[in-house]
């Protein structure tokens, strides 16, 4: 274990989403005329919105129910964990600080008032398809398609570009989803949570919960009885999905709790890549978001989650800012099968949150790269569980912490070898950046091992931007905030290339605008 | 060209700031090669870093012009866009920053700052691989991170690299020769002296008269405490030699 800390007199403010060149200069200008100090992704849209009632009650959870017309088992199920949720204690181990959640002050529910689901984009109400493209987010399938600028492209070229089907979700409900009947014809069934209830009740029995169960902790059990809605996906059997698919989370309305719940299912030997990608408008009051994501990989089958986290960090001071407590796990359940976590987080206040890996298949291997990006007043406690069940598992953690301003950054893991885990396998790399003299970095790992043939090998380091660094780059002609960013990339770069191309390059920028101010 | 006129500069926090250059004047017309030499301690470093703009050094006092501009009132940066360049002492490593993309994303930078176009990948690459050929450096290790797990020597052919794919107006190198075998030495000098031009002048800092034998300079300075003491030609450098400091600056005092 090895921890350190330091001092510097800059508390910086924190970073600004990236808004894609295919947006005309327009929106984004009227974007940025809304954002508080840099955070582009900081407004808000005015919509009106249907909420449940205010606060957590046994009523509440039974409007959510209702209001999505939901059969009688799963309401039982939200209520068997709120039931659990009332003898439960909030989790103090992490090393977050925080003033006290009143559950009671949140809405758990807030849908667009216009109707939950639309029957086609075109009825999806223009003020959310303006607040995506505003946040470059392209829900018309033909402008996925073409790629914005797209007039000019001839329809070949067209298909030769790679392609992303989205999921939107805004606040509670999930508004539009693209490229549907593309994927169906594949087999792959993406869709909201809340129609796959419908449509796909016995898959949903089968595999909601059966990762992450209802009183796994404080937060996965609140998202149990409250969860409003979120994706799933289900590749069957020996298909590669012929595209990524994403999901597009923003928080819009104010006092809101964001309770998504992702299940994704990959079949034997089913080939999955699933980004996800989160904004919300700048708010003096904190945002709660506890999400649970769940992943089922059977035999042979590979499922790779890309996460780019921007949600919004609240200001210099520390006010407002997104509270992100979020469990998300994939268990490798059949033989061969492969999980890989790949995360860039740069936004929330305070971030709990670790993606893990159950090696329960024999030869299944798990991955879990991040980057976790700290600045002005932020706080993360975020790690991964690599957990040995299977004979011959190998799993594999980088994760590259980078603490600016006066934020506190942890690095917290577990890796865990059965006693049955033969020849269980693990490479841990933490490195931790830190940038100025008043941040913290902190790398916690635990292991446990059964097995005396077991091969763990941790490696960890910790440095500092250092002025030489950066007196080298700026002599060079290099101008100060860019010279940052190269160093920074130069330190996550093991990182980026596990990421999608196109992710690869937004996280750059993000990295950037995230770390604006840090230095100087 | 370089016209630095009765230059002052203190080093560290203002409490226990110390003079560390104390009326300094010194001009290095374009075209020629001056040798700042003298014993640890006179300033030397401190007038590199002064002159290129690093934190933690305060100018109290006197100019500095690159051809007629006040260079000491602008950013590193932009001094390095105006053509100033240094060659470190203890050049620095970047990790998971491979060399090229460090040299190219500098020249581009200051391209931009200097309202030009930028360089294109394809033209860069050739130029990349001629300067690394007359510096020994081969492609592979063009790729790597910039100075990480390159030897002393290694480093220093870089920093020259560095300066050839820049092409700097104005050279500054700080004890290029330290660490040097005197094969790696040849090579630094035979790629310093292919910069030597017409447009541009340089200023080589160096403990030892060694590295004057393989690149010639027009005129020898010896800066004692702060301060240009003394000024001759290329004999003086080899008098320091014979005489040591102690001889030569008696006779200075």
């Amino acid at each position: 274990m090895d921890c350190c800390g330091g001092t510097t007199e800059h508390d910086e403010d924190c970073g600004e989403v990236q808004v894609k060149d295919s947006i005309d200069a327009k929106t984004v200008d009227a974007a940025k005329a809304l954002e508080s100090e840099n955070y582009s992704a900081g407004f808000s849209t005015t919509i009106e919105t249907d909420f449940a009632p205010k606060g957590l009650s046994e009523e509440t959870i039974r409007y959510i129910s209702a209001a999505k017309n939901e059969p009688e088992w799963l309401l039982e199920w939200r209520l068997k964990a709120y039931e659990r949720w009332l003898t439960m204690e909030e989790p103090t181990w992490a090393m977050v600080r925080y003033p006290k959640i009143d559950y009671q002050a949140y809405y758990y529910y807030a849908a667009p008032k216009a109707g939950a689901k639309y029957a086609s984009i075109d009825d999806v109400p223009k003020e959310i398809l303006e607040t995506y493209e505003k946040l470059g987010i392209p829900l018309r399938e033909a402008e996925v398609l073409l790629g914005v600028e797209g007039a000019v492209e001839t329809a070949a070229e067209a298909r030769e570009k790679p392609r992303v089907a989205v999921d939107a979700v805004f606040d509670s409900v999930s508004v539009a989803t693209t490229f549907r009947a593309e994927l169906k014809k594949a087999g792959v069934i993406f869709m909201s949570i809340s129609e796959a209830v419908h449509e796909y009740p016995d898959l949903v029995k089968k595999y909601l919960g059966s990762v992450v169960p209802q009183s796994d902790n404080f937060f996965a059990t609140l998202n149990s009885a409250v969860f409003s809605d979120g994706t799933f996906v289900y590749i069957p059997k020996g298909v590669r999905c012929p595209m990524e698919l994403s999901t597009y989370f923003r928080m819009n309305a104010e006092n809101t709790g964001q309770f998504e719940r992702t299940l994704i299912i990959a079949d034997e030997a089913a080939h999955v890549s699933y980004l996800e990608g989160c904004t919300a408008p700048v708010r003096d009051e904190n945002q709660l978001h506890a999400a649970v994501v769940e992943l089922v990989a059977l035999d042979d089958a590979e499922i790779k989650y890309s996460t780019v986290q921007n949600w919004w960090p609240g200001d210099e001071d520390g006010n407002g800012g997104i509270f992100n407590f979020v469990t998300k796990r994939g268990d490798c359940r059949g033989d061969r099968s492969k999980i890989s976590w790949t995360q860039v987080e740069t936004g929330s206040a305070v971030t709990w949150k670790y993606p893990s890996c159950i090696l329960r298949g024999d030869d299944s291997v798990g991955e879990f790269y991040s980057i976790a990006v700290t600045n002005g007043r932020q706080q993360a406690d975020t790690g991964t569980k690599m957990i040995h069940l299977g004979k011959r598992t190998k799993s594999r953690i980088i994760s590259k912490g980078i603490s600016a301003g006066r934020s506190n950054n942890t690095y917290r893991g577990l890796v865990s070898v059965n006693r049955k885990a033969d020849k269980a396998r693990n490479f841990t790399q933490c490195d931790s950046l830190l940038i100025g003299q008043n941040c913290g970095a902190h790398t916690i790992p635990y292991v446990e091992n059964r097995r005396a043939d077991a091969q763990l090998e941790h490696e960890a380091t910790t440095t500092k931007l250092s002025d030489d660094q950066l007196f080298y780059a700026r002599q060079r002609g290099i101008p100060e905030e860019d010279a940052v960013a190269l160093l920074v990339n130069g330190f996550v770069r093991d990182v980026l290339q596990h990421l999608p191309m196109e992710f690869a390059v937004e996280a750059q920028s993000l990295l950037k605008v995230s770390l604006e101010g840090s230095v100087g | 060209m370089l016209k630095i006129t009765n230059l002052s500069a203190t080093v560290g926090e203002a409490a226990e700031a110390k003079g560390i250059l104390n009326g300094l004047t010194l001009d290095v017309p374009a075209g020629e090669v001056h040798a700042i030499m003298g014993p640890n301690g006179a300033g030397k470093s401190t007038l590199s870093y002064v002159l290129t703009g690093r934190n933690g050094y305060d100018v109290t006092g006197g100019s500095a012009t690159l051809n007629g501009e006040d260079i000491l009132a602008m950013d590193p940066e932009t001094r390095a866009a105006k053509g100033m360049f240094l060659s470190f002492q203890y050049p620095v490593e970047i990790p998971g920053v491979p060399v090229m993309t460090f040299v190219r994303t500098a020249i581009n930078a200051q391209r931009k700052a200097r309202g030009e176009d930028e360089m294109s990948a394809p033209d860069f690459i050739k130029r990349s691989r001629e300067v690394g050929k007359t510096l020994n450096l081969n492609a592979e290790m063009l790729k790597r991170p910039v100075n990480v797990g390159f030897s002393g020597g290694e480093k220093k052919r870089l920093e020259i690299y560095q300066m050839m794919m820049l092409e700097p107006k104005f050279l500054i190198l700080d004890e290029t020769d330290s660490g040097l075998d005197i094969d790696a030495l040849k090579t630094v000098a035979d790629g310093v002296n292919a910069m030597r031009d017409p447009s541009r002048g340089m200023l080589v800092i160096t403990h030892y008269q060694r590295l004057l034998d393989y690149i010639k300079p027009d005129k020898v300075h010896v800066l004692a405490k702060g301060r240009i003491i003394k000024t001759g030609g290329p004999d003086l450098a080899l008098r320091l030699e014979k005489e040591g400091y102690d001889g030569v600056l008696g006779e200075a005092a």
